[in-house]
């Protein structure tokens, strides 16, 4: 169990003042598994993904990244960017945050940024051109490429990312991330604001990233039908804490998830629930 | 600008009515005659002087007070036609492809002319001393923005104290040559490193700062430095400055009429043109450095991790990019060159004081990256020769060349609110690169 899961995250709490965001949280996420974290408004889930993310301090717990050589990393101690460039934890936001006046190219080279700066010798050698630092370029580029290619975007590698259509700025944000080459990915709410047929593809590519490229997933999403199919386990948040956890059908028939989601009233939440399905 | 215009149709008011359009200039302009009436009537409609004995006289100038209220109505008269001339607001201009593909080489040949032009100055103008001291004086400047355009254009970073890696360029060459005797070129770099670690030192308290508050730090640095300077009178001299600083010399060959001097050597007439040419071809030669670095590394992943900076914090510390050293590289990028410059700023005049380097200095660096657009080598070279240049065009002008300045910047916050180049090129492409609107880039938020 322990070498199978990538991330556990064991009694996590974060108070901001008063207020408590989340709660004594425990879960694990396994590895090169899509874990789904879902949750009414306010649940928490954003706040767990700072956590996880360095973009917040928990105020308590730890959270523990075991890699594939069994390397452990205990999260909370890192901060800031050292948890993409150490642990190798890659991130999307909820609102997309891309370098909009970048091209779509652009924002993938950036996201190697850490291999390139290594194989640029600190910038000097790549000052002077030497051949080292051209052949990592254009490796750095064929990568680049190479995601393009995946999320359809190829023929507009060379377009401003604030040009792109709101899907298509989704994709390449996922992209961007996987070209960090991590290995646990956090895509908050990745569906949003998407088109059943642009959610539909989104589910075919993270499918893919998990069995094509071996990354954990672990996702907060709203959209229930891209959970349903593509999760492999399921964690249930409500008012910072974890109220039920399982596989996707499970979940779907708790009677706590089902009134966290619409009150008391459980026979319209199942009907809702089923709809999404 | 020829060809005709395309107004998207929700925009053209459906048949407006001549006259609602004539009354609504009449107003617009009525109303910016009483605001003038308002504004110029304790400013030149009475004008006061002490008299003899110290009481106040004061008379009023009523004429000029009302040539002026007309002159604020018939130009905001001309300015609505214009406007109404012009079409709304995001009019889209349809360019004739032939016109087009003309604006395009025209773009894409300015940059060399201008370079064989300036390599070309000091041969025309040979005899004109007058304009080779001004070119001198505008290419330092344009080194100075391009320096200065690292910090703003690139990375994003407000500096409003540019001018005090300057001082310490120049005063670093200035008081290791007179002390210690060093030559030159072996205090450039000294003085392009001294910079840069002062640099790194105002970087890391204001790392955390952004906006505002970045843009008043940095300010207060400017300041401590002058001040240090006119301060520490022991090691600077104080107000006095520092006198006697050697001139450069050609890897040690001296222009002078010496026995040893360049001219003897070579066989020819002395003249003290050569020092100037001299110096206008090293000034050249340091701010084409500083452009071909700046280009380079634009093209590396610490330019590339700069302009993501200045695009989205959050998102570069999401990707494991090190905010605090790409800050303090920029900072100290940029305060590198400007030490450069003030290096060669202090063998230039032979003689430095602290008024040479004031606020003022660096608000007009500042002045001409902003004009230039932010991050467009060839925009800040354009805005250096506008700004340095076209102010000594309008020396004739006297007092007025104020006045033409100012509308100068009126006009150029109205058509080009981004700079003089205001679109950005992008740094790496697939197929072809093709330039990015200003309404896209951000312009850093600190």
């Amino acid at each position: 169990m322990r070498v199978n899961c990538i991330l556990s995250v064991d009694h996590l709490s974060m108070r901001f003042g008063g207020i408590v965001a989340v709660n004594d949280l425990s879960f694990t996420a396994e590895r090169r598994k899509i874990t789904a974290l879902i949750g009414p408004n306010g649940a928490g889930k954003t706040t767990v993904f700072n956590c996880i993310t360095g973009f917040y301090k928990p105020s308590g717990g730890t959270m523990r990244l075991t890699h594939d050589d069994g390397r452990a990393i205990q999260l909370e101690r890192l901060n800031d960017f050292r948890i993409s460039k150490q642990a190798k934890v890659a991130r999307t936001f909820q609102n997309i945050r891309l370098f909009p006046g970048m091209t779509a190219l652009e924002n993938l080279m950036v996201a190697q940024h850490n291999a390139l700066m290594r194989a640029s010798g600190l910038t000097f050698l790549g000052l002077i051109g030497a051949p080292s630092w051209r052949t990592a370029e254009k490796r750095a580029i064929d990568l680049a490429t190479l995601w393009l290619k995946r999320i359809g975007l190829l023929d507009r590698a060379d377009d401003a990312a604030g040009n792109l259509p709101y899907g298509d700025q989704r994709r390449l944000e996922i992209a961007r991330a996987m070209c960090t080459e991590p290995a646990l990915l956090c895509l908050d709410e990745p569906a949003a604001g998407l088109n059943a047929r642009e959610s539909a593809g989104l589910s075919e590519l993270l499918l893919s990233i998990r069995d094509d490229h071996g990354a954990s997933i672990l996702l907060i999403e709203h959209d229930m039908s891209v959970v349903m199919e593509i999760s492999d386990h399921v964690v249930v948040m409500d008012y910072g804490v974890k109220i039920a956890e399982g596989s996707p059908r499970e979940v779907r028939d708790d009677p706590r998830v089902i009134a966290a989601y619409l009150g008391a009233d459980e026979e319209e939440a199942i009907a809702v629930m089923e709809s999404g399905t | 600008m020829t060809g005709e215009r395309v107004t998207a149709p929700t925009l053209e008011p459906a048949s407006a009515s001549r006259g609602s359009i004539a009354a609504f200039i009449f107003k617009k302009a009525l109303i910016s005659a009483l605001v003038a009436l308002v504004l110029f009537s304790l400013m030149i409609g009475i004008r006061t002087e002490a008299g003899p004995t110290g009481q106040l006289i004061y008379w009023t100038r009523f004429p000029e007070l009302a040539g002026m209220v007309a002159a604020v109505f018939a130009g905001s008269i001309a300015v609505e036609l214009l406007r109404l001339w012009w079409g709304p607001v995001g009019t889209v201009m349809v360019v004739p492809p032939k016109v087009q593909s003309a604006l395009a080489l025209a773009r894409r040949a300015i940059a060399p002319l201008l370079l064989i032009f300036t390599f070309l100055v000091p041969v025309i103008f040979y005899q004109q001393r007058y304009i080779l001291d001004l070119g001198i004086l505008v290419l330092t400047y344009v080194m100075l923005g391009w320096g200065l355009n690292v910090v703003v254009g690139l990375a994003g970073l407000l500096d409003l104290g540019y001018v005090a890696f300057y001082a310490v360029g120049a005063y670093s060459y200035a008081l290791l040559a007179t002390n210690f005797g060093l030559s030159f070129w072996i205090c450039l770099p000294l003085a392009g490193i001294l910079a840069a670690l002062w640099g790194v030192m105002l970087g890391f308290p204001v790392l955390r700062l952004r906006g505002d508050y970045l843009a008043i730090v940095t300010l207060a640095f400017g300041e401590i430095i002058r001040l240090v300077i006119i301060n520490w009178q022991s090691l600077t001299g104080g107000p006095n400055g520092v006198s006697g600083i050697p001139r450069p010399t050609l890897f040690g060959i001296p222009l002078t009429p010496a026995d040893d001097g360049l001219a003897a050597k070579l066989g020819i007439e002395f003249s003290p043109t050569h020092r100037i040419v001299f110096l206008f071809y090293l000034i050249l030669a340091l701010a084409l450095l500083t452009n071909w670095v700046t280009i380079r590394l634009r093209r590396l992943p610490i330019g590339r991790a700069w302009e993501a900076l200045r695009e989205d914090e959050v998102a570069c510390r999401a990707l494991g990019i090190n905010i605090t050293t790409t800050k303090l590289t920029a900072f100290a990028t940029g305060a590198m060159f400007g030490g450069f410059a003030g290096a060669f700023f202090a063998t230039r005049q032979g003689f430095i004081s602290p008024e040479s380097f004031t606020f003022q200095e660096s608000a007009l660096v500042l002045a001409i990256v902003v004009l230039g657009g932010m991050g467009s080598q060839l925009g800040v070279a354009l805005a250096a020769l506008a700004m340095i240049g076209g102010f000594e065009l309008f020396r004739g002008l006297d007092q007025y060349r104020m006045l033409v300045f100012g509308v100068a910047m009126v006009l150029l916050m109205i058509w080009r609110p981004r700079g003089l180049i205001g679109h950005r090129a992008p740094t790496v492409y697939l197929e072809h690169s093709q330039a990015i609107s200003s309404d896209l880039v951000k312009e850093g938020h600190g």
